[in-house]
């Protein structure tokens, strides 16, 4: 950052706790999150957008917290992969991706659960294309993705409410 | 005895803390003091380093600064030979050569600092391509530019030709290809004079970067120390290359005297690090009228970079596998990798498999065609069969099913019935259809005697409490070793996988076992941790402690009681070679591979004629690996393999200038995405392999060698193109589709 510019006080709500950070305002998000709130679960592959390892939810908007500066997190309510699992219990997304095979090197499936939560939030029973769109933001060189479809529609099926 | 644990898809091992993000890489890591590190390069690909000037406005005075002045030992990352600098001196030979390091608690100042440093260098003439480099154009590295060739010669190739009724020529191509690990490099290090190095890092092999840090540093063994982090993938990507970034942490942090985290940022790495070797191949087969192979002359030629890294180990995997599992008489193989002025190519899932396979695989389509046969029909004439020799001379002695597998595999995919609708079809379509495949084997373990000189180690003990220790110094990073290894003792020992600990690679604390690579980590490395705990079983069962059915709290129990009085209860066990494999390594002929895996893919496509634009559209992965220990983790290690012998195929394509990568990011750099896959569907034969632990065999690098070649085969079915370079983009198919037409 250039010595010109001085740090602003961004005041957020970060998995339902009110925060306080001290960050310069083009800071990327992506940094204040692991350096400030020590919250290190958002990974960085790319820097640029394409990976989506840094996906974190943004007011309820998936988001790239790489290409988001600390001044547009004011405000926000914001929800990282520490804030996925209510109490000690996974998940219903979680539980599927460890007994599905949806985690293999770990670095993308952070993003990914990310992801993939936000579209159960809006399509409960989405279908394998719509996964697929869904997930088309979140690279994964591990796993070819089969997993991923399969822990995505094994945790809607493990969420649609019993009759 | 039915299998407890062998066979199951026990969940991963810490796939609980990858799932809720507490698993920590090495970048979640940080020390106190810690400061941070970058890299200058050379940007010249070749040159004499005449100066270094570091630039106006930075207070240059806060910074660590190291060249290769500051280094105590030899400067140089100790691997198969010494030619490569840890900091180049004098000469630059590639582009991303590392000439100065700078440190500082400040990561935004430092990036400003890395700009201001101007590394003046005098160009002397770069070559950059095979041809240029065997033509000798300019000598760049030892005498002729050839870093390592090799002969393999079973019957007599010459004499055969007038013998054969159709003589088949063919030239074929494959480029590199970045691993594109999610995680980019990094590493911290911590180093003074009174206590040596220590690193903590993503990497692969933690004695290979302990013996090039007790190299450039001048240290004794014990006063380094690797430690392996949580590791977000490494497909060979994070084989040899962290022994260069550790050695630049360790500089740092030895002159700053704090310690200090380097982690590449996506561009850095995608320029710098390693990349599968390009290739050229040349075929000239002989086959008779009945498709029988007479004679298969095989020219394999790999482009190495600037210096020797692996390239020697990796053209010997390719020239071995370029012969493929058919039964030919006659067989000549010569091969070499040479130097040119780019950054050392390097280990990539397939280690030169990937590379001649394709070759031979796209190859034996063009023979069938000639003599007039079907793809399929060709190779049934030719599979190795039991007693049989491939090229090596090694005498097949296990069980060999081609002929079941490729059934399987034209059954699952409708080969046949696709092949008619779509003869049907594409006359009437812009979009034609396609379906092809490949027939390949893949040797686990390291070639010949190399599983010998590395006489791997691993122990498992037991502690009062029952509780079970693996310690081995193979890493997981996503291919399931954790698991698998649990699985294997758990199953030794008749205890539940909870039971098992596995500790984190640390070489202060595990044995070396080998680095972690060549499909060799569960099926020689877990073969030891299944002889190490069958030997802890066996002890408390002999001293009388334990009965054979046993409970948690029996194993406890017996455990309390042995060690109380005997002290300790393990067992460290050293690989030992079988004494029926046999290999000369001056002939290049013998045993190759203890056992290999044997695969039919079927690639089906679809191609927009009118965009040049291919989708695979359904993908069939038959293979026999021996028996699968998890069916879930071994599904995944072919679904990725395939994902990404897609993205060799179709999209990954390097674009180089003057030996750099210039299109180093992932808007610009094409991997697979969720939307570009197929459905991946994955059987499994399986045969016990009785050296491996329980059965197994190696499965990890044998999804990259049949992928791309079968998708390239389907490409030509479904057009005509006849494709002889992969990645086969829409540009060049478009060139080939115009062609056809013409």
């Amino acid at each position: 950052m250039p010595e010109s510019a001085s740090k602003i006080r961004v005041s957020c709500e970060i998995n339902g706790k009110a925060m306080s950070l001290e960050a310069y305002p083009m800071a990327r998000l992506l940094d204040v999150l692991r350096e400030q709130a020590g919250l290190t679960g958002t990974k960085e592959g790319c820097g640029e957008g394409e990976c989506g390892a840094c996906s974190i939810e943004m007011d309820g908007a998936l988001v790239n917290s790489c290409l988001i500066p600390a001044l547009q997190a004011d405000g926000a309510k914001i929800r990282t992969i520490e804030g996925v699992a209510d109490t000690a219990e996974l998940s219903a997304v979680q539980q599927a991706f460890l007994t599905h095979g949806g985690a293999q090197c770990g670095i993308c499936t952070p993003g990914m659960i990310l992801a993939a939560r936000n579209l159960l939030s809006r399509n409960a029973q989405p279908t394998e294309s719509e996964i697929r769109e869904a997930l088309s933001g979140n690279l994964c060189r591990c796993t070819g993705y089969t997993k991923i479809f399969e822990s995505v529609l094994q945790a809607c099926r493990a969420q649609r409410p019993r009759p | 005895m039915e299998n407890r644990h062998i066979g199951k898809s026990v969940p991963r091992k810490e796939g609980r803390e990858k799932v809720t993000g507490t698993a920590r890489y090495v970048d979640d890591l940080t020390f106190p003091e810690m400061i941070h590190g970058v890299t200058v390069r050379s940007s010249v690909a070749r040159g004499k380093i005449l100066g270094i000037q570091f630039g106006e406005g930075i207070p240059w005075n806060e910074f660590t600064i190291v060249t290769a002045m500051d280094i105590l030992g030899k400067n140089c990352i100790a691997l198969l030979i010494e030619d490569q600098p840890c900091l180049a001196d004098q000469f630059v030979n590639h582009p991303e050569e590392a000439v100065v390091l700078l440190a500082h608690a400040d990561k935004y100042l430092l990036e400003e600092a890395r700009r201001a440093v101007h590394i003046e260098v005098e160009p002397l003439p770069a070559i950059f391509t095979i041809d240029d480099s065997l033509a000798r154009k300019e000598i760049i590295w030892g005498d002729d530019n050839i870093f390592k060739s090799y002969r393999v010669e079973k019957g007599d190739v010459a004499s055969t030709w007038s013998g054969a009724d159709f003589i088949v020529e063919g030239e074929y191509e494959t480029g590199a290809q970045e691993q594109l690990y999610i995680e980019p490099q990094g590493m911290i290090a911590r180093a003074n004079s009174a206590d040596g190095v220590t690193v903590w890092g993503s990497l692969q092999c933690p004695y290979y970067v302990h013996k090039a840090l007790v190299r450039l540093f001048g240290l004794p063994k014990e006063k380094v120390r690797v430690v392996q982090t949580e590791t977000g993938g490494g497909f060979g990507g994070k084989e040899e290359y962290p022994s260069m970034i550790a050695g630049h942490a360790a500089l740092l942090a030895l002159k700053s005297g704090k310690p200090v985290k380097m982690i590449y940022d996506r561009a850095e790495d995608m320029a710098a690090t390693t990349k599968r070797h390009p290739s050229r191949t040349r075929h000239r087969t002989g086959v008779t009228r009945e498709g029988k192979l007479l004679a298969m002359e095989i020219d394999f030629t790999l482009d190495g970079g600037a210096y020797e890294t692996l390239s020697p180990v990796v053209l010997s995997r390719g020239t071995i596998h370029a012969a493929g599992p058919y039964a030919c008489p006659n067989v000549l193989i010569q091969s070499r990798v040479v130097a040119t002025n780019a950054p050392p190519h390097g280990a990539f899932r397939g280690f030169g498999a990937p590379q001649s396979v394709f070759a031979l695989e796209r190859h034996l389509d063009r023979v069938a065609a000639a003599a007039g046969l079907s793809p399929e029909e060709l190779r049934r004439r030719n599979f190795i069969r039991e007693g049989q020799t491939l090229s090596v001379g090694q005498v097949i002695h296990e069980k060999v099913q081609m002929d079941k597998l490729l059934d399987r595999a034209l059954e699952l995919s409708g080969y046949h019935q696709k092949r008619a609708r779509f003869a049907q079809e594409n006359p009437h379509n812009a979009i034609k259809r396609g379906i092809g495949f490949a027939t390949f084997l893949h040797g686990a373990g390291f070639t010949g005697s190399g599983e010998e000189y590395l006489a791997s180690e691993a122990q498992v003990t037991a502690t009062p409490d029952g509780k079970v220790r693996v310690l081995a110094g193979s890493t997981e990073m996503g291919q399931g070793t954790n698991t698998v290894f649990a699985q294997i003792a758990a199953e030794a020992m008749g205890l539940d996988c909870e039971q098992i600990e596995i500790l984190q690679p640390d070489t202060s604390l595990v044995p070396n076992s080998g680095p972690t690579v060549a499909s060799r980590t569960t099926m020689i490395v877990g073969k030891l941790v299944e002889t190490a705990a069958l030997a802890i079983r066996k002890s408390l069962l002999d001293a009388g402690f334990l009965k054979p059915n046993h409970s948690a709290n029996d194993f406890a129990d017996a455990c309390r009681q042995y060690i109380g009085k005997f002290g300790t209860l393990q067992s460290l066990v050293k690989y030992q070679h079988p004494a029926d494999l046999h290999w000369d390594d001056g002939k290049y002929q013998g045993d190759a591979y203890g056992a290999y895996a044997w695969a039919v893919y079927v690639a089906e496509v679809s191609i927009d004629t009118r965009t040049a634009e291919v989708r695979v559209e359904d993908f069939v992965a038959v293979q026999e690996v021996g028996k699968v220990i998890n069916p879930i983790l071994a599904a995944g290690q072919i679904e990725g393999g395939v994902a990404q012998g897609i993205g060799f195929a179709l999209y990954e394509n390097v674009v180089w200038q003057e030996g750099c990568m210039v299109n180093g990011q992932m808007t610009n750099y094409i991997m697979p995405t969720s939307m570009d896959v197929p459905p991946i569907r994955v059987f499994f034969e399986e045969l016990p392999y009785a050296r491996g632990p329980a059965g197994a065999k190696g499965i990890g690098e044998l999804p990259l060698d049949g992928t791309a070649p079968a998708i390239a085969n389907a490409i030509s079915h479904a057009t005509g193109a006849d494709v002889r370079q992969i990645p086969i983009t829409p540009e060049k198919l478009m060139e080939l589709l115009e062609g056809v037409h013409a």
